[in-house]
Order: C-alpha cells, then structure tokens, then sequence
C-alpha cells in the first residue's frame, strides 16, 4: 500500500470505511507531515491537531457504530476565509484579530458530517484579492514545488497544502481564479462550480455575486467528490441554487469522442511566449487525440473581462467589507467619537490590496459616476456572457490555459496591475458564473527557474455541465498523467 | 467615462479609512492607472444593453415567519473589541446638551 499522505480521498475514505486503517491513523500521518514541512511551505495560518485528533476518534466510533461517510477520515485544507466553529477565522487580515468564528460555514459542515477532518485553515491573500498570497497579514506560502516562488493567489495555501501532502484535499474559493491559478500553479486540480452551486454561508464575502467555494486536490476524481459532498441548495444562503445536484463521481469518462471543445480564437497562446505556446499546443492536440473535435470558437468581449472584473469586484467588495469597522470584530483602534475609532480601525486594519480595492469599489458606487463605471461594467457583463453563450452553440467545452505563466517569483509584482493580469483567463468564466476548472498539463521553464514548473490547462463548460466538465477533465488527466512529472521541492 | 483626478481623501472619507499622505499619493496614482484601463470599457456600445447583477437566475425568497435557532449572543459577544452586558459597546454618538 502507498504511503498514507499519497493516497486519494477515494481510496482513504473506503479504507477507513473497511477499517483497514482507522481516521486516527491517517490523521497522525497527515499532521506529521505537517510538522515535517509546513515549517518551510507555510500553507497554514493555524493548524488544527488537536481538533483533528478529537475528529478522528469521532469518525473512527462512527465507523464502528456501522455509519457509511464518503470522506471517511478524510485530511482536508480549509481557507481561512470560511468559518469553522471554535477555530480562529482571519482572512488573512489583522483586522479579525483572533477572531473566533461561532459557527461553520454550510460548505465545511456537510464535509465534516460526511467524515472529512479539516487539519488546518490555510493561507490566503487578504480576504481573497490576489494572486499569489503575499498579500497575507498573516505570512506567506511558498510553493511547495520551488520553494522561491509563490503558490498563487487566492487559495494558495489549500493548494500548497494539497501539492505537498499536508492534506488530502483543499477548499478554496473562487472569485475571478483564486482556486484556479494556485491549482496551476502548484500541480493540482482547482475547480470552480457553477455560481451558486456550493452554498457562501459562512464563506466571508468578497464579491457576492462572483464569490463561490470548490475543492483542490491532487485528482480530478476526488474534486468531483468533494463537490458533490459540498454542493447543493442550502436555505441560509439565498444565492444557492435550488436544483438537483447530479452525481460527479460517476461521470468521470476514460475518452472524449462525441465532444466538441472549443479553442478561443482571443486567446492567442502565442502571445505567451514559445515554451508556453508550445505546451497549449500540445494540450490541445491532446484533447484531439482523446476523441475530441476541436472547434474554433470566438469571445469578442472576454478581453474586457478585466477592466470589467476590477470595477464590479472592488464594488461588491468595499460594500462587503463595510461590517469590519471595530464594533463586532476583532480589531479595534479607539479615536475620539465613533467616526475616527472606524477609521484608523479599518487604516490599522487592513492591508495596502485591501484598502486599494475598498477604494476603488468606493469611488466606482459614489455619486455622479455610479452609471459611467458600476453600471457600465454590469452592462459588458451581460455582454461576457452573451459571447460565452453564443459559443456554447458551437462546442461543449471550451479549453484555454488558467494562467499566463508559471509560478513567479517574490515581489516580482510590484504594479498591482501586473499582478491583476494574472486572472487573465479565468476572470471572463466568473463573471458568466460559469463552472472551470484547472487541470495539470505539463511544465514550463519559468524565467530564472532551476526546476520546471506546473502549468495548467483550463476547461470551461455551461452553466451546471459540472458533470460533463469533470469527466472531460478525468479523462485528459487519466491520459496524460502530468501531475507524475511534478517533483516536491521539500 | 469621467477621467478627472480622484479625490482620493474624499473617496477615503466616504470608504471610512484614515490615510496617510503616503498613501494617498500612492493609491491616487494607482487608482488613476486602474481607472485608466478601465476607460477601455467605453468603447463598447452597451446603450440596449441590460445590466448583469447575478448571472444566474434567482428570485426572492421567503420562509415562514417562525422563530427559529440563531447564534448564542455570550459566543458572539465575547468575540467583539468591546462588550457590556447583552450589547456592543461603541465610543459615545449623541453627545448631551451642554
């Protein structure tokens, strides 16, 4: 048998269940690995090996008692952006402090009853605005395939977790690619459901109408496992999606003939430079291989995704984050009435991203240019998603790559614009709340690098194709098998 | 689209965050550049166009006006800056006549 920390969450979770090897035991394997490596990767905020400890001692009476569960002792990564009762939630923000959240977000909650134990809650940028976690209050991750570069952003300490065996499985949440680019970026499969697949309850806000929570892992099989265990209509959040969830796990396919996947005409990968060119190339004739018809397809308005993006965000944003003012959280820096104690709570409190994106958000809600930048913006949203619509009508799929490099290097994006580019690719999926997901497929030399490093290739489908897009994925990656060329740098 | 300055204290007063005159420089600058990729927007024509505020389609929802669970008020109280019995407690808002 491999070792513990190397399996799935499929193979786990039947063993536990048969009581071949008890959730005690792959917990014990799984926090020693977190005492091995975390020290050098730094994935978590806070480690939970007590909780853990206690969970699995749960989980094992649960199994005795005879109680099936499809996470049966399951190691999973929780972004410190979701609420887990009784464990301290920061956001990766000061402005929290040790805050202790009362009560779990719906998304853990239906992981935890279904045996999976969350060992740590993991690093992010600063309430999710970034691409490579540095904007964390709370320290940085580094990516555990080489060790000077960054996972990404922003649910790069799940998938710094996962790539380096600290947990089974991760949680993450997507806002314009924040559980695909860390996916790419540290070898691992990041998905991203339909908008309002996975209930928000107990997800802190970013940006409402964009925000939704997916899994990281290391196959596509045990992502199409945790979504199914997380998704589903939940009553405390009125954005959830009241519809039947079809089961994932079942629809993984071993080809893709009858499957017509687009390749986007704008999305010329030649701009990125030939390795990287090269390297789509290869994917794309891939996917050919594997039965698929390759169909060009067009999105004439994805390249305003960004700009688009970068209003609508910063909006949602600067109103969600108006509830950290000193009064009900965390932090508090005293002023002579109650207007100064907000503001030098939110000056201490936030970091330079944050306060960048709240006043950004703010200025584009104000008086007098509400319609000429918020409304606008909404209105190329429409316009986003009419294009994805359209292209829809010619394939079933589209492929293009999650991100437009490799992993970089610290502080190597000093522009905050630079670093927005990341989310090039996956920004126009959010904004259509359409489902994506990031799936390895090969490496790259990254400029400066001693080692290869990840790359991956990013599949899109319809609204609710959850199904259909994770089968496609499994049978690329069944296929290709790139995750195998990754090697720990730890 | 407008493409003036930003007034960068103003929007900050309005965002309820205290600035330094660092910070100021710099945001006002980044902002500007931002805002200046944004301008790219308007070159579409978006005049019949509806507005996207959820992509999804959605409708209100309601439920039967029963008392349900909620939090317990000792757990979330006790994790706010400052509490005082069963209340928040603020810095003063309504001064007394003098």
């Amino acid at each position: 048998m491999r070792p513990v920390i190397e399996q799935s969450a499929a193979e786990l979770a039947r063993a536990v269940g048969a009581k071949e090897i008890s959730a005690r035991d792959v917990i014990e394997a799984t926090l020693a690995q977190i005492d091995a490596v975390d020290g050098s990767v730094g994935a978590y905020i806070t480690s939970l090996h007590e909780m853990a400890r206690a969970s699995a001692l749960a989980v094992d009476r649960r199994i005795a008692a005879g109680e099936k569960m499809r996470l049966a002792g399951v190691p999973v990564a929780v972004k410190d952006n979701m609420c887990l009762a009784g464990t301290r939630t920061t956001c990766g923000s000061k402005i929290l402090g040790d805050w202790i959240a009362p009560y779990t977000a719906t998304a853990v909650q239906r992981i935890i009853e279904a045996g999976g134990i969350p060992v740590g809650k993991s690093n992010l940028d600063e309430f999710a605005m970034g691409s490579s976690c540095e904007n964390s209050a709370r320290g940085i991750t580094r990516n555990p395939l080489a060790l000077d570069r960054v996972p990404g952003g922003s649910s790069g300490g799940s998938a710094a977790a996962v790539a380096s065996r600290q947990a089974v499985v991760g949680l993450g949440s997507d806002t314009g690619g924040s559980i695909r680019e860390p996916a790419a970026f540290c070898g691992v499969t990041g998905f991203k459901p339909t908008y309002g697949r996975v209930s928000r309850y107990g997800l802190i806000a970013f940006a409402s109408s964009l925000d939704q929570i997916g899994p990281l892992a290391r196959t596509v099989e045990d992502a199409a496992l945790i979504y199914e265990v997380m998704a589903g209509h939940d009553g405390m959040d009125s954005t959830s999606i009241d519809r039947d969830v079809e089961p994932a796990v079942t629809a993984m396919r071993s080809d893709l003939r009858g499957l017509r996947i687009g390749i986007v005409k704008e999305f010329d990968t030649g701009k990125l430079g030939h390795e990287i060119d090269a390297l789509y190339k290869r994917a794309f004739a891939d996917l050919r291989k594997l039965g698929a018809d390759l169909v060009d397809v067009s999105l004439p308005t994805a390249e305003f995704g960004l700009a688009t993006y970068y209003l609508i965000a910063p909006a949602e944003c600067s109103s969600n984050l108006a509830r950290f003012d000193g009064v009900r959280y965390g932090l508090r820096v005293d002023g002579a009435d109650v207007g100064e104690m907000y503001e030098r709570t939110r000056a201490a409190g936030f970091g330079p991203e944050v306060k960048r994106r709240i006043l950004i958000g703010t200025y584009a809600l104000s008086s007098g240019y509400y319609d000429a930048y918020y409304v606008k913006a909404q209105k190329v949203r429409t316009l986003i998603a009419r294009d994805f619509q359209r292209a829809f009508e010619e394939c079933d799929l589209i492929a293009c790559p999650a991100a437009s490099s490799p992993a970089f290097g610290f502080n190597a994006k000093s522009d905050p614009y630079s670093m927005y580019l990341m989310d090039y690719y996956t920004i126009p999926m959010s904004l259509a709340g359409l489902p994506a997901l990031s799936v390895p497929c090969g490496s790259v030399t990254g400029e400066g690098a001693h080692e290869p490093l990840p790359m991956g290739l990013q599949l899109c489908g319809p609204l609710f194709s959850e199904c259909a897009l994770l089968g496609a994925a499994h049978a690329y990656e069944q296929a290709s098998q790139h995750a195998k060329e990754y090697k720990l740098a730890i | 689209m407008p493409s003036q300055e930003i007034d960068i204290r103003y929007v900050a007063k309005l965002a309820r965050i205290a600035l330094t005159d660092e910070e100021v420089e710099v945001f006002g600058r980044q902002l500007g550049d931002l805002l200046g990729h944004v301008e790219a927007l308007s070159e579409l024509d978006t005049a019949s166009i509806a507005a996207t505020a959820q992509v999804v389609e959605s409708r209100n929802v309601e439920r039967e006006d029963v008392v349900s669970g909620c939090l317990e008020r000792e757990r979330v109280l006790e994790m706010a800056p400052q509490a005082q019995g069963v209340y928040f407690r603020v810095p003063r808002i309504i001064a007394e006549e003098t």
